[in-house]
């Protein structure tokens, strides 16, 4: 009798995030379309190309659909309450300053109620990678108005429509002192992953704006189409301005979208200043913090 | 451990509540303070602002108090011994985080130096009027561990026992001063670093593989990282099981709820109390802070006059200490409560009396402390 060929395993390829993401979370909660896991992916595609070691790299969201992104990285990552993600991070990067923070939210989060801590921090060059992706609506919560939701734009707080003028976020970075201040939309995967990736290796207060669609609530309410039609406006109307003057940046209603990198400069970070400024006037009796480990 | 002589200032001192709760947060070995100044509490911040750059510390001065306490937070998670300092309004503001802390279980201090309120209130005087905002402040349900000194000596030693609490149980720990106690200047002496035990933070020893952040171990309380250590672990405020991810169950949320209550509530030996002349007292004076320091001239009245009056003071008083006092309850004619509100911990000895002795609330609105005068009077009362 012929003995029964054996069939060779097929062989197991590892998805390329695998190792970035906690794969026992998976399937996340985001909807089919959004932008978020875009931003995502861009995110585990830049931590490739960085000098920090992954274990030295931290994630704080706060909360809402984008909040639910240190949920799902395979880095030490936390869920802090709502707006409260930067002043988190603060802590976390002066108590380790070997760590490089990531905070990773949405514009309700991080501009609407956070938007004092995001001033303040960019103002001091705290040094930490803020990627804010911009949905112009506060999705978790069902669809509701935000600072970012373009005039005329229809939300379930505003069923005839926004008339609050939106932040313009690449200019509110850029005023504030952010040393590195890009947008790209949720269809610019390769750009935003080299732009993330230009964040993650430089010193103090980074600004990524991330436009991504929210086919569920705000295409929908809108008459936008799905989330394809979503990605074939962005294809069809964004405008890549490296270097654009960040006041030209307001979005309106349907409009071009600037894109690009506009910031890229360099100024102390708030714990160089600290150190430079204590040692200065305080000369051996300053003992500058040795960080966690120092005892 | 013992404490790190670099930041013991070992001697005698003159020095204000504020001044030496700094100092107990020095000695006890906290490095991190984000803060947002408000009256009466300023003190403590000034004081590290100018102490932590000679010992190693960073102090920063935030934008607000939400985001002070989430720092203070992420400096816990950073591996560092963290605290914040405040006073009724800011203490308002910090709530939601303080949930965070005890959700993450987030060893931290948060000093409130109380004035009088509701809302701006009297910002340079005393109240007490915070002590159930610190108890059930934040929504849902947790417990915390709060502390409350009546001078400045205490104010040093409280800070320092308030870290310990905080680091053994992994939750924040409050403490509960008022105005008098802050700005009043007293001889504070400072031990020896070698005479300061101190509670060190419980890191895990497993390695990565075999840890699971919240996995209790038998008191109840799980082991620590901080970041940066490779564990790579996940950390959320929503309800999560032992390896710290996100479970919406009610099956969940009893085993986790039940044990952040269950960690403190059953733990016997969280309690701090003085008594003074209890042990023949027919009356019995309960109050913490300065209040307590009001009343002893009223006992001693008491005592000159033939009326056996003793004292029960709280130093920790959440969680509240229901065995001394429905022990004390069986044995006394009645307890005088005297506390700078209309009725808070009042309510608690109530509760635990259960109808076994009087109660009287000596009641004030804050703004000044006591008049000894009234306390006397209801001690009178309560012996008719």
């Amino acid at each position: 009798m012929k003995a029964v060929e054996t069939v060779p395993a097929p062989e197991v390829i590892e998805h390329p995030m695998e190792s970035l993401l906690r794969m026992d979370r998976i399937p996340h909660i985001w909807c089919s379309t959004c932008g978020i896991g875009t931003a995502l992916t861009s995110f585990a595609e830049a931590l490739k190309r960085i000098d920090t070691p992954l274990e030295k790299v931290c994630v704080v969201s706060g909360i809402g659909c984008t909040g639910r992104v240190a949920g799902y990285v395979k880095l030490d990552s936390f869920h802090s309450t709502h707006g409260r993600a930067i002043p988190f991070a603060t802590g976390l990067k002066l108590a380790n300053p070997e760590l490089k923070v990531v905070v990773f939210s949405g514009d309700g989060d991080i501009i609407g109620i956070g938007g004092n801590h995001f001033i303040h921090a960019a103002r001091r060059n705290m040094d930490m990678v803020v990627i804010c992706v911009n949905n112009f609506i506060y999705a978790m919560t069902g669809g509701q108005v935000a600072a970012t939701t373009p005039l005329t734009a229809n939300t379930s707080t505003s069923p005839y429509g926004n008339f609050e003028q939106p932040f313009n976020l690449p200019h509110l970075a850029a005023s504030c002192g952010a040393v590195y201040v890009a947008r790209w939309t949720a269809l610019h995967v390769r750009r935003s992953a080299k732009s993330m990736a230009e964040a993650l290796n430089k010193k103090g207060f980074s600004f990524i704006e991330i436009i991504c669609p929210c086919s569920t609530l705000y295409a929908r309410r809108n008459k936008l189409g799905d989330g394809l039609s979503l990605m074939k406006f962005y294809h069809d109307n964004s405008v890549i301005k490296h270097g654009a003057d960040t006041r030209e940046l307001d979005i309106e209603f349907q409009k071009k979208i600037i894109v690009g990198k506009f910031i890229d400069r360099e100024r102390p970070t708030f714990l160089e200043s600290y150190n430079n400024g204590l040692k200065q006037v305080l000369k051996d009796k300053f003992v500058p913090y040795g960080g966690a480990h120092a005892d | 451990m013992k404490a790190d002589p670099k930041g013991v200032l070992t001697g005698n001192h003159y020095l204000d509540g504020d001044h030496a709760c700094a100092e107990g947060a020095i000695a006890a070995g906290c490095r991190f303070l984000a803060g947002y100044p408000i009256t009466p509490s300023t003190e403590v911040a000034e004081r590290v602002a100018e102490r932590f750059p000679r010992v190693g510390g960073i102090f920063i001065q935030m934008e607000d108090e939400m985001g002070s306490m989430a720092a203070v937070i992420g400096a816990a998670w950073g591996g560092v011994k963290s605290m914040t300092v405040t006073s009724g309004p800011g203490f308002s503001l910090m709530m939601e985080n303080i949930g965070l802390a005890a959700m993450m279980e987030a060893p931290c201090v948060v000093i409130n130096v109380q004035r009088g309120g509701p809302s701006t209130g009297l910002p340079t005087l005393p109240g007490q009027a915070d002590m159930m905002q610190a108890r059930w402040g934040s929504h849902g349900d947790y417990e915390i561990i709060a502390l409350s000194p009546n001078s400045p000596q205490e104010c040093f030693e409280v800070v320092i026992e308030a870290f310990n609490l905080s680091e053994k149980y992994r939750v924040p720990v409050l403490v509960m001063a008022d105005e008098c106690v802050g700005h009043m200047t007293e001889k504070v002496v400072i031990p020896k670093a070698e005479e300061i035990e101190l509670y060190p933070r419980r890191y895990t020893k497993l390695p990565p593989n075999k840890y699971l952040p919240f996995k209790p171990g038998e008191d109840m309380v799980p082991e620590m990282i901080k970041a940066g250590d490779g564990y790579k672990i996940h950390v959320t405020g929503l309800t999560h099981d032992e390896k710290g991810y996100p479970v919406m169950s009610w099956e969940a949320q009893e085993k986790l709820v039940r044990r952040l209550v269950e960690k403190i509530r059953l733990n016997a030996e969280i309690v701090h109390v003085e008594e003074i002349d209890t042990e023949d007292a027919e009356v019995v004076v309960l109050s913490y802070g300065i209040s307590s320091r009001v009343a002893i001239p009223a006992i001693k009245k008491a005592r000159k006059e033939g009326i056996k009056a003793g004292q029960l003071r709280l130093v920790i008083v959440w969680p509240f200490p229901e065995e001394k006092v429905r022990e004390l309850a069986k044995k006394i004619n009645a307890f005088v409560v005297v506390e700078m509100n209309y009725g808070q911990m009042f309510y608690e000895v109530e509760r635990c009396v259960a109808g076994d002795c009087k109660t009287i609330l000596v009641p004030h609105g804050g703004g000044w402390v006591h008049d000894p005068e009234d306390i006397y009077k209801a001690i009178k009362e309560a012996v008719k």
